[in-house]
């Protein structure tokens, strides 16, 4: 059990809504990952991204520990929502509200509160320069 | 390449109602996979897309798969 992969645990209890991207909030390097944050957005929903980019080991803790295979993913109140294709299914249908409302109550609504944070370096979260 | 995928995806769903694969860019590498199943009426769509998942897990392993978009319907 790597540090890393701890780190990344304590990110996906203790974030509400957390989406691990290629990239950051403001500057998304992949259709999918931009598809899932728009969803968010078009909801409403206050969000933390972690980007994957930043070393390869991000990618293959998370998929360890999420058994899931593709970038980005979603997890809410430390729950795996999907990828791309399913929490934009899900806003489509209205159900992504729903889903953030059964999860977080109404403390999920809070458009525009938007930040990434690292998991890679050091105990704890750092929250990148600029963000 | 998409034999490939479709045939793996025909092993895992054989009464699939429905089930295409579409290369998306036709680089043989970035699929749309549609399955329609009974057996995802009822499931949460992140358990419908797991399955979907296990099915191309050597694919996706190998990075035949470079990316991949799913559509899974439980019913017709």
């Amino acid at each position: 059990m790597s540090d890393l992969r701890d780190r990344i645990r304590e990110t996906i209890e203790q974030e509400p809504v957390v989406a691990f991207i290629k990239g950051t909030h403001e500057q998304v390097y992949c259709g999918n990952s931009d598809r899932a944050l728009q969803a968010l957005r078009g909801v409403g929903a206050g969000f933390t991204t972690v980007d994957v980019l930043v070393d390869p080991r991000i990618r293959e803790e998370l998929s360890a520990l999420s058994s899931w295979p593709t970038i980005p993913q979603v997890f809410v109140k430390g729950e795996l929502v999907g990828g791309a294709d399913i929490v934009q299914e899900l806003a489509t249908t209205g159900q992504l509200e729903a889903t953030l409302e059964e999860r977080l109550g109404e403390t999920w609504r809070r458009p525009g509160e938007e930040r990434t944070v690292s998991v890679s370096d050091g105990p704890g979260l750092h929250v990148l320069p600029g963000t | 390449m998409s034999e490939r995928l479709e045939s793996l995806l025909r092993t895992a769903f054989p009464h699939a109602r429905e089930l295409a694969v579409l290369d998306r860019t036709g680089g043989g590498d970035h699929f749309h996979v549609t399955v329609v199943d009974g057996r995802f009426s009822g499931l949460p769509l992140v358990d419908q897309h797991r399955l979907v998942y296990d099915a191309l897990a050597d694919p996706l392993a190998d990075g035949t798969i470079h990316e991949l978009r799913i559509t899974t319907r439980g019913d017709g």
